[in-house]
């Protein structure tokens, strides 16, 4: 089956229950709202046509800083490097509604299929979408997973705990707004004779800055790029 | 009549039988599991966090120590990914250079895992036999990396280099004569590919001396038969890959189904199970050893008659040779933008996964068009199946957790990132 006959099979399947599909040639997105991702998960395992038994993967990702570069190169700058990175406070440039993301992989052993799944979580202060664990076992842990390091929540999830964080860690270390040195230090103190916790005594720096060049090779107004290839409105 | 409550025990963080730092809360009836509540994250080091602060490049490196016995598969999967974003397949002999040392990285795998999970057991000599052939295959790791374990071999557009013609050979020392350092030579000799060869002409061999130890053995049948047994249906519920999806009798590999590579032209077969208890997952991994040996064999065939460029001439991801950067300006302020900033990676998300010895490792690659990604996600196999551990383990006996943690082939590395 070619990549667009699949996804006409994906829209005539999940109608208006997806936003959009977008399709690489060897790759299907499915984007759905909150509401109906049970209904969408439950018609992928379920539909004969579909047949997704298995979920590969599921992780969050937050969009906060997506498509912003932290050192504008258009012109020479006096102070290169770490000094001239532009740090910026959190909460801008990401649409609202759009900050977390859970993306979902699913695989088809009997049919030999893969596909992907994101919902945005509608509320970036109190991210919450609905659990997959009822839909693949398998959704357990990635879930937690996934609460522990972006503090999206999952309605209905069994048994919701950290999972790979320190015990009475404080933070969701993954999301952008976190420091890649973290808040707190550890050491031993002798006086005390336990394990102390300390705000982290070292500052915070970028070695290599982060910077989108354009570049015509995949400018998709240039070339049939992923970008504009096939983008079909669900 | 005394009330018998049921007690509950830490097995591990430090415990030989958990295969690093896994903590386990274990609810015991008598010596019956009622319940059983992995605790990990120990060996959370955060490396997608670490991997979104640094250029593509950089990151290679941190792969390897993911899962540090299949280092160079995981390299695979990052590399893959990098390459589906930009478009670019790399050469056919590093192709099958790469293919080659999965496979090499595969009988690297299932050697420690035959040995630790026979120790586990009770069986110390598996152990012996499977580390000297493992030092044999961490010397082709040497020749053509330079290190042992943490290769960061493969690029981005092939690997980093073409195949050694010589082997690091045996020095006399005072501990060594000239006699036993020319028996070790000898192999050495002929190159690289020579000492594979050489290699994968012994090495069925020595996976009979392992079935012998094994297959038949009473004791080990009677570890290992009827438990830990999952039905093809909840492994795949359960998100399982790998030799624990295959054991439970679903005929799945990457390497068939999606290949990528040159898997395609490698004549190879599938090993599954039948009753998706320890034991068949046993031999499913046996019989792997034996395919791999293989695939090894083959590739070695190929990869001596075809020599060829290793690395595409694509500037974007190669960087300069060394000799132009010593008369050309150009390329010397390439080379540095190159291991500096490093390279842009398009606008895109892709997910890349390859047939790791443990099971499906998958990397799902987010950019935003910068020099750096915007998101990883390692997909580990062995995450999805300790999470199961719960299931395979409550009604056993305490004793059979141990050969439940071992048939998982748990590596930390991977499962804590």
């Amino acid at each position: 089956m070619t990549a667009r006959v699949w996804t006409e099979v994906l829209s005539a399947v999940l109608g208006d229950l997806v936003r959009r599909i977008e399709s690489l040639p060897d790759e299907v997105t499915l984007e759905c709202d909150a509401p109906h991702l049970l209904a969408v998960a439950t018609e992928l395992r379920d539909h004969p046509q579909l047949g997704f038994d298995t979920l590969i993967d599921l992780c969050g990702v937050d969009y906060l800083h997506y498509g912003q570069s932290e050192w504008k190169t258009f012109s020479a700058t006096g102070s290169g490097f770490s000094r001239g990175v532009d740090r910026r406070g959190a909460a801008e440039g990401y649409q609202p509604g759009r900050r977390f993301a859970v993306v979902s992989h699913l695989l088809s052993v009997r049919l030999n299929r893969r596909i992907r799944l994101r919902v945005f979580c509608p509320d970036a202060d109190e991210p919450i979408v609905d659990s997959l664990v009822g839909i693949w076992a398998a959704a357990n842990w990635f879930e937690r997973e996934a609460f522990d390091l972006f503090g999206i929540l999952f309605k209905g999830h069994p048994d919701l705990r950290r999972l790979l964080t320190d015990y009475g860690f404080i933070g969701h270390p993954f999301r952008k707004d976190f420091p890649l040195i973290g808040n707190v230090e550890v050491r031993y103190d002798p006086q005390r004779q336990r394990v102390v916790y300390e705000p982290v005594s070292i500052e915070s720096r970028t070695l290599v800055p982060r910077v989108i060049r354009h570049d015509n090779r995949y400018d998709p107004a240039l070339v049939g790029g992923p970008e504009n290839d096939s983008k079909i409105a669900g | 009549m005394a009330e018998i409550q049921s007690y509950t025990m830490n097995f591990g963080p430090q415990h030989p039988a958990a295969h690093g730092v896994l903590r386990l809360v274990l609810e015991l009836d008598g010596e019956v599991i009622q319940k059983a509540d992995p605790h990990i994250g120990l060996l959370h080091r955060a490396t997608e966090k670490l991997a979104e602060s640094k250029p593509f490049n950089q990151s290679i490196g941190y792969m390897d120590r993911l899962d540090y016995v299949s280092m160079m598969c995981n390299e695979h999967a990052y590399v893959l990914a990098i390459e589906r974003l930009i478009g670019v397949t790399p050469p056919v002999r590093a192709q099958f250079i790469r293919v080659m040392f999965d496979e090499i990285t595969r009988i690297l795998n299932h050697l420690m895992w035959l040995g630790a999970h026979g120790l586990d057991i009770g069986a110390l000599t598996v152990f012996l036999l499977a580390f000297k052939e493992r030092e044999d295959l961490m010397d082709c790791y040497e020749a053509v990396s330079g290190t042992r374990m943490h290769a960061t071999y493969y690029r981005p557009g092939g690997v980093h280099r073409d195949l050694p013609h010589e082997m690091p050979h045996y020095q006399v020392s005072r501990w060594r004569t000239q006699k036993e350092a020319d028996r070790l030579n000898e192999a050495r000799s002929a190159g690289l590919l020579g000492f594979i060869q050489a290699f994968s002409e012994r090495f069925p061999k020595a996976i009979d001396e392992y079935e012998t130890l094994l297959t038949d053995n009473r004791i080990w049948k009677q570890r290992t038969v009827n438990i830990g047994v999952v039905s093809p249906e909840r492994a795949m519920q359960l998100g399982f890959s790998g030799p624990m999806l295959r054991g439970s009798g679903i005929a799945w590999d990457l390497r068939k189904k999606q290949p990528y590579e040159v898997y395609e032209k490698l004549d190879f077969d599938i090993p599954v199970g039948a009753n998706g208890d320890c034991y068949d997952r046993y031999l499913v991994r046996i019989e792997e050893l034996r395919q791999s040996n293989r695939i090894v064999a083959q590739c070695v065939e190929w990869l001596k008659k075809n020599p060829g460029p290793v690395m595409l001439a694509d500037a974007k991801v190669r960087p300069p040779r060394r000799e132009d950067m010593k008369g050309d300006m150009e390329s010397l302020i390439h080379h540095f933008k190159l291991m500096t900033e490093g390279y842009c990676v398009p606008k895109g998300e892709t997910y890349a996964a390859v047939e790791a010895p443990k099971g499906e490792f998958g990397i799902y690659l987010v950019s935003d068009g910068a020099n750096k990604p915007y998101r990883l996600k390692c997909r580990a196999p062995g995450f999805s199946h300790l999470a199961s551990l719960e299931e395979m383990v409550t009604g056993h006996m305490l004793a059979d957790v141990v050969a439940v943690i071992g048939t998982q082939d748990i590596v930390f590395g991977e499962i804590d990132r």
